[in-house]
């Protein structure tokens, strides 16, 4: 994962609120087998609308996208976050994201700003003409008209990205403490401990 | 009462804390992990770059289920049948070929046993009470109504599963739903969950592991349970669960993968513990009377969209908030509606009753009967049966419900995800509806354009009859 600490560039400023999984990448892209080219099929239906902010050309390759509450819901497919990656996506702020849209993305270093609704409004005013900056180190996005939002992010989270750390591996490290729970849980739950074809 | 009493949720995840972090993050201990094709491929591939194993395969079971298609498998001389689409053969011979090269138990599309694999884990007995359970699927909240602590996960979780049979977490609150009372006659499980999104909205559940609680849950089976768990995510939280009862272990008892002998006898006796104890305190209250509860159908493209079937098309001028109103407005010109119209006025094309949400066999049994003795109307175009696993499939044929599916004029079809989210072939054509017992109602979710209304199989079968949004009741003799 690549190490991430500090985003500048221009924002697209799509404000959609409850934008679902399926709309970020739907389903018929899901047959890949790889993690790679799903920018294509991001936002496939918004693309279609009348002056939507996707296909103006001064968001091509924006780093930043700016959206509305609860974005990210529904399911579980990490391929929004691979969507959103390959588009040159690095951040996406919003009121409010869900639950297992923002572990996807942090699994893949996009950092993902959680700001009140008034801090969105004036962002995405600025997002029609100026650049928006966001700095993880600090924990403040900036505007070039003085505007400054402090955000709060999970410090594991914050030591993750800033270094490009990976999950698995750190876990992997803590592999004796993974089997201390086995054995302890082999005699004391033993019904969730194995499965019946194991034990045989 | 107890010292420090304890929800159902936290005694769960209490027990499956195998280390916390000064932050707070917990490394906790996964139970059961489900695999299917579509979310899989790439955490294998992960695995074979780093040269990892699967800790604990035993733990692990895979099945497909999203792409396949729901027409015969194999043809008359007892062969398989080749997958017309190249990526999806291509994803499912993926999954086919990982499972035994890092030694985890597979189901084959073409075994009795495979099915959705939210219908497969609690059919087996893998999925078990006070477990943890994971899957790369937003609906693997399902398992809830075993009892279970179960949860959808991403792709690289998925890798981190196989990896170290553990995830980073930090913990849920918790939410209370309660709803005590009877259920009106002719009102369901599904209608109960509908309602509930409805009231809590598509956020309201987000950070929160929801419990439910209170009589109507007391009585309901598990299949219904699993209803309504399997919803918990169109609600903004990733888990939902019932507690563990006796109907609970009913249930359980003697499936393939379910404890045996003295494992059973403790494992009866530690799922009674783990039940909230009396003065345990949620972060979140809901309180809902069973009795405001209609059949319930969805208008818009969000599942929080709900109306009770009596009613009329909203007006996007009804809801408080602005960017509901704006939401509302887009929904409408995509579901092709007019405010005010009634419900029942609105003409429907298409049927699709199946998915992880409603394709048990009470979700059969309950479709059949409004079918029995009927015909399908005129102007329904399309209409599939298609049963959750090959299980579901049998015993619904030993029951004569196959036929009288098929005498009403409805397809009977083979085991998958299908038209829910339309990876395989079952697709609804863009701007004609379809009356789904699925679970989202997202634009394009059934196929571009498709217009989706979401509701339970006694009302999508009544909907087969009448070509149009149906109360239910109207159609047949309801016994309270």
């Amino acid at each position: 994962m690549e190490p991430i600490s500090h985003v500048n560039g221009a924002a697209i400023p799509f404000g959609r609120k409850n934008v679902d999984t399926d709309v970020i990448i739907p389903a018929h892209w899901l047959k890949t087998i790889s993690r790679e080219g799903l920018g294509q099929g991001a936002f496939e239906a918004v693309k279609t609308e009348d002056g939507n902010v996707f296909v103006d050309p001064q968001y091509e390759g924006a780093p930043i996208l700016i959206a509305g509450d609860n974005f990210g819901c529904g399911s579980s497919r990490e391929h929004a976050a691979w969507a959103l990656l390959d588009m040159g996506l690095k951040c996406v702020i919003a009121p409010s994201f869900s639950d297992i849209f923002s572990g996807n993305a942090f699994k893949n270093g996009i950092l993902t700003v959680a700001l009140p609704q008034e801090a969105i409004d004036r962002l995405m005013e600025v997002a029609q003409t100026d650049p928006i900056d966001v700095d993880l180190e600090t924990q403040t996005v900036t505007t070039p008209f003085q505007d400054r939002y402090a955000f709060e992010i999970d410090s594991f989270r914050k030591h993750c990205l800033l270094n490009g750390l990976d999950e698995v591996g750190l876990t992997l490290g803590k592999v004796g403490k993974i089997a201390e729970y086995e054995d302890k849980a082999a005699s004391g739950l033993p019904f969730l401990a194995k499965t019946v074809a194991s034990a045989a | 009462m107890t010292e420090n009493p304890r929800t159902l949720y936290e005694k769960i995840w209490d027990a499956h804390v195998v280390d916390r972090q000064e932050d707070g993050t917990c490394l906790v201990y996964i139970d059961r992990h489900l695999v299917h094709e579509v979310t899989s491929p790439q955490a294998f591939e992960g695995l074979r770059v780093a040269g990892r194993k699967v800790r604990r395969p035993d733990l692990t079971l895979a099945v497909p289920d999203h792409n396949l298609p729901t027409t015969a498998r194999i043809d008359a001389d007892g062969k398989e049948l080749p997958i017309a689409d190249p990526q999806s053969a291509q994803q499912l011979s993926a999954l086919k070929a990982n499972a035994p090269d890092f030694g985890i138990r597979y189901i084959d599309a073409t075994d009795r046993e495979q099915g959705i694999v939210h219908v497969v884990g609690p059919e087996q007995g893998f999925s078990l009470p006070g477990a943890t359970i994971v899957c790369g699927d937003s609906h693997t909240a399902c398992h809830g109504g075993i009892g279970a602590l179960a949860f959808g996960i991403g792709t690289t979780e998925v890798e981190h599963v196989l990896a170290s049979q553990t995830l980073l977490l930090r913990q849920s609150k918790t939410m209370e739903v309660r709803v005590d009372g009877d259920l009106s006659p002719g009102v369901t499980p599904k209608d109960l969950i509908l309602h509930i999104v409805g009231v809590i909205g598509t956020a309201g559940g987000t950070g929160y592991v929801i419990e439910y609680r209170g009589s109507v849950f007391e009585k309901m089976s598990v299949e219904g349970r699993l209803t309504v768990c399997n919803m918990s995510i169109e609600g903004g939280a990733r888990a939902g669960i019932v507690a563990p009862d006796e109907t609970t272990f009913e249930y359980l008892k003697g499936r393939p993968y379910a404890p045996k002998g003295e494992d059973w006898d403790k494992a009866i006796a530690w799922w009674k513990s783990i039940a909230t104890d009396p003065g345990a305190s949620f972060d979140k209250s809901v309180v809902i009377d069973a009795a405001d509860i209609q059949p319930t159908v969805t208008w818009g493209t969000s599942p929080e969209d709900t109306v009770a079937i009596g009613g009329v098309v909203p007006s996007p001028e009804s809801f408080a908030d602005a960017s509901k109103q704006q939401a509302a407005k887009v929904s409408l010109e995509y579901m092709g509606l007019e405010p005010g119209t009634k419900l029942t006025d609105v003409e429907v094309e298409n049927i699709f009753i199946g998915s992880c949400t409603n394709s048990r066999i009470e979700d059969i049994r309950a479709a059949a009967k409004v079918l029995k003795g009927r015909k399908k109307a005129a102007n329904v175009k399309w209409a599939i049966v298609v049963p959750g696993s090959g299980l579901v499939k049998q015993q619904a044929e030993a029951e004569g419900l196959d036929r009288i599916i098929t005498d009403a004029g409805l397809e009977w079809r083979e085991p998958g995800c299908s038209a829910c989210l339309a990876m395989n072939p079952d697709k609804v054509p863009a701007g004609e509806r379809c009356a789904s017992t699925s679970n989202r109602n997202f634009t394009g979710r059934q196929g571009p354009g498709s217009r989706t209304h979401l509701m339970s199989p006694a009302m999508a079968a009544a909907v087969a009859i009448t070509g149009r949004l149906t109360d239910v009741r109207d159609l047949v003799e309801i016994q309270a």
